[in-house]
């Protein structure tokens, strides 16, 4: 039971391998990240992932947008009109503000729309120049929103930044789908796309419930983070976690990261901020459970996360029990018809 | 329905759009046609229909080709479409569909073969055993053919896509009833009227199921049903059921007493079939651009789960 949908301990034996090491993955721990964009570097440089374009995009100082299939990390910048949490835990209770200040996503709509998938090319591609005037943003600055106008005007603000990557899931709906064999479950318990099998037939890319992997441009084969493979065959941790300066980033094995994440999530509980979070740890979710998994300070959405998501298969017995309805329906229907006609 | 309150990273979509394109929505009517007319050309046979058999047996094939066209030119390295033959994978729609497409294919293109062997080929050993080989063929193909017709809705569902995946339940009939209707639609159109008439039963019963099966769809649909209902999909799908009706109500009424108006039935049919494929694909791809087909009913889930009962 539990292959295809809940709790499994044993994924990479699941997935055939005897003798293998412990599940690895990343615990990112998003309440220290600095936003400094060193993970996603050290993931080009390592992995020899092509340029997708350097503009600012108009979402703080998010230059990449998403991930995708030439960004295996990603760096969000959600700026919010209250108080970083610890600092004043009496705004604990608050509600939270939307997302980004309402400006800067009214300037990026525009461009959205006029992308031809909608902007989840993005981390592709960067987004068409689109929409009516390019716009005076007033961003990115240094100084925190009212300074300059006298400490009686200043504005609660805080930024939450988070670096993303493929979540390496447990039940895997890109892995799943995969017609040839390409996407397989390493000995690690990652997920890794073998370059030379992949014919690009995309399933994948809507397989996925968090939109990770996509098919590269003038290449036509799928891509996505590996969890640095190679390196970890070699005994290194992934280039991200070893640039990363603040360990926001934390490489290790599976099951310690979950305590090591389950301690830091009661400190800073102890601390007053009350909105932190694990996202994707708990090994009953809808994937069962992430191999990379976060702590995040709002409602995952925020971050461009799906708040609850599933892999496809879980519904697949049932799906084809219903195809299996319709298709005998089907060849009823031609039975009769001709039954009914009789012989000539 | 009020605007839905939802948070979101600046608007951005949470999902990729599929990277397939329109190529994918044709091969749904293609594959849909090929399976259906290769039940009627089984049919027509065994019962002693020989114009209806030709026509059929021809029009599958010609699905089948069309349909092998666009699979292989969509994907992203089409000179690897035989990795797909690699390995037979439960949990991948797309490769259980390629071996039931493969076994259709064989018998399907076999049988249609035997249609077209040239007069002078005829008493070669080879095509008098294709000859008596092509009605076990034929049927072999008329046996998958309700594969090929329904797969393609899990295809279809068995991803994140919200507007794919969230219609699971009712997709397959609506598949099998469009494929009936083109199937039938395309008898009626090729073959004399004396001979349609099973055709012409398959037909209004697809259609007839087609129209059901999407109006049910659509009615269960909750947050995500509007991108069935509006916009460019909206009226596609409108078309699409109109021509079905229309093609219906034709295939009724003077299929049987008119050739031309059995034409225009059939014609009718294919086109309402084809508008369903490309009107699910693409309000597939729509749910995809915007976040809150994605968010807005998790969240929902996560706050039931979440609450104090
Ligand atoms: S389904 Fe998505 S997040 Fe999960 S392993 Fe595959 S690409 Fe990564
Ligand atoms: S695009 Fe490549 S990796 Fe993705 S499902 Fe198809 S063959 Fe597998």
């Amino acid at each position: 039971m539990n292959r295809l949908y809940g709790p499994l301990d044993d994924v990479a034996g699941d997935a055939g391998h005897v003798e293998h090491p412990p599940r690895v993955g990343f615990f990112t721990d998003t309440s220290v990240c600095i936003g400094c964009k060193a993970c996603e570097v050290a993931c080009k440089e390592w992995n020899a992932v092509p340029e997708d374009g350097l503009d600012l995009l108009g979402m703080s100082f998010d230059n990449t947008g998403m991930l995708g299939a030439d960004s295996w990390r990603h760096v969000a910048f959600v700026e919010q009109p209250r108080r970083t949490a610890h600092q004043d835990p009496a705004f604990a209770g608050l509600p939270t503000g939307p997302s980004g200040i309402p400006e800067t996503a009214g300037a990026v709509e525009p461009r959205l729309e006029a992308a031809p998938r909608g902007g989840s090319e993005l981390g592709t591609n960067p987004l068409p120049p689109g929409g009516p005037e390019p716009q005076e943003l007033g961003m990115p600055g240094f100084s925190r929103p009212g300074d300059l106008t006298g400490p009686e005007s200043r504005t609660d603000f805080r930024w939450l930044m988070a670096s993303d990557v493929c979540k390496h899931c447990t039940h895997a709906g890109c892995l799943d789908v995969c017609p040839t064999g390409a996407l397989f479950r390493t000995e690690f318990g990652t997920v890794v796309v073998q370059q030379d099998l992949c014919n690009g037939c995309g399933y994948c890319v809507s397989g996925c419930p968090y939109g990770v992997i996509d098919r590269r441009q003038h290449d036509g084969r799928a891509n996505k983070c590996t969890l640095c493979y190679d390196r970890l065959g070699d005994g290194l941790e992934p280039a991200c976690a070893k640039a990363c300066p603040t360990d926001s980033i934390q490489f290790g094995e599976l099951d310690e990261l979950r305590e090591r994440a389950d301690r830091r999530l009661a400190q800073l509980h102890d601390l007053g901020v009350s909105e932190a979070r694990l996202y994707g740890r708990d090994p009953d979710d809808g994937v069962g459970g992430d191999g990379a998994f976060f702590l995040l300070l709002d409602e995952p959405e925020v971050y461009g996360l799906p708040p609850d998501p599933h892999v496809p298969t879980r519904d697949a017995p049932s799906m084809w029990k219903r195809a299996g309805q319709a298709a005998a329906a089907f060849l009823l229907a031609g039975a009769a018809a001709f039954l009914a006609g009789g012989r000539r | 329905m009020p605007e839905a309150e939802f948070r979101s990273y600046y608007g951005r979509p949470v999902l990729k759009a599929p990277v397939w394109e329109w190529k994918i929505a044709a091969y749904l009517f293609c594959g849909g046609l090929a399976a259906g007319a290769s039940v009627v050309a089984a049919g027509a046979d065994l019962t002693g229909r020989p114009a209806l058999r030709r026509s059929s047996r021809l029009g599958s094939l010609g699905g089948l080709l069309a349909s092998l066209y666009f699979l292989v030119s969509d994907l992203g390295r089409p000179a690897r479409f035989h990795h797909m033959l690699r390995v037979l994978k439960p949990t991948s729609p797309m490769s259980v569909g390629t071996w039931i497409l493969s076994a259709f294919g064989a018998g399907a293109g076999a049988a249609a073969v035997a249609e077209v062997v040239p007069r002078r080929w005829r008493g070669t050993w080879p095509a008098r055993l294709l000859g008596r080989l092509a009605r076990p063929l034929g049927v072999s193909a008329a046996a998958t053919a309700p594969g090929v017709a329904s797969y393609t809705a899990v295809l279809l569902s068995h991803t994140a896509v919200p507007g794919w995946n969230e219609v699971r339940d009712e997709l397959p009939f609506v598949f099998v009833g469009s494929a009936a209707a083109s199937g039938g639609g395309f008898g009626m159109l090729c073959a004399p009227v004396a001979e349609a008439g099973p055709a012409r039963v398959f037909a209004a019963v697809g259609a007839a199921g087609e129209i059901v099966a999407a109006r049910v769809m659509e009615h269960r649909l909750g947050l995500v049903g509007e991108v069935y209902r509006e916009g460019h999909v909206g009226r596609l799908r409108k078309a699409s059921e109109a021509l079905t009706a229309a093609g219906l109500a034709g295939t009724l009424l003077v299929a049987h007493r008119s050739r031309a108006g059995a034409a225009a039935s059939g014609i009718a049919l294919l086109a309402g079939s084809a508008l369903q494929r490309f009107g699910v694909f693409e309000a597939g791809v729509a749910s995809t651009k915007d976040p809150k087909y994605v968010v807005v009913p998790q969240r929902e889930r996560v706050d039931a789960r979440t609450a104090p009962s």
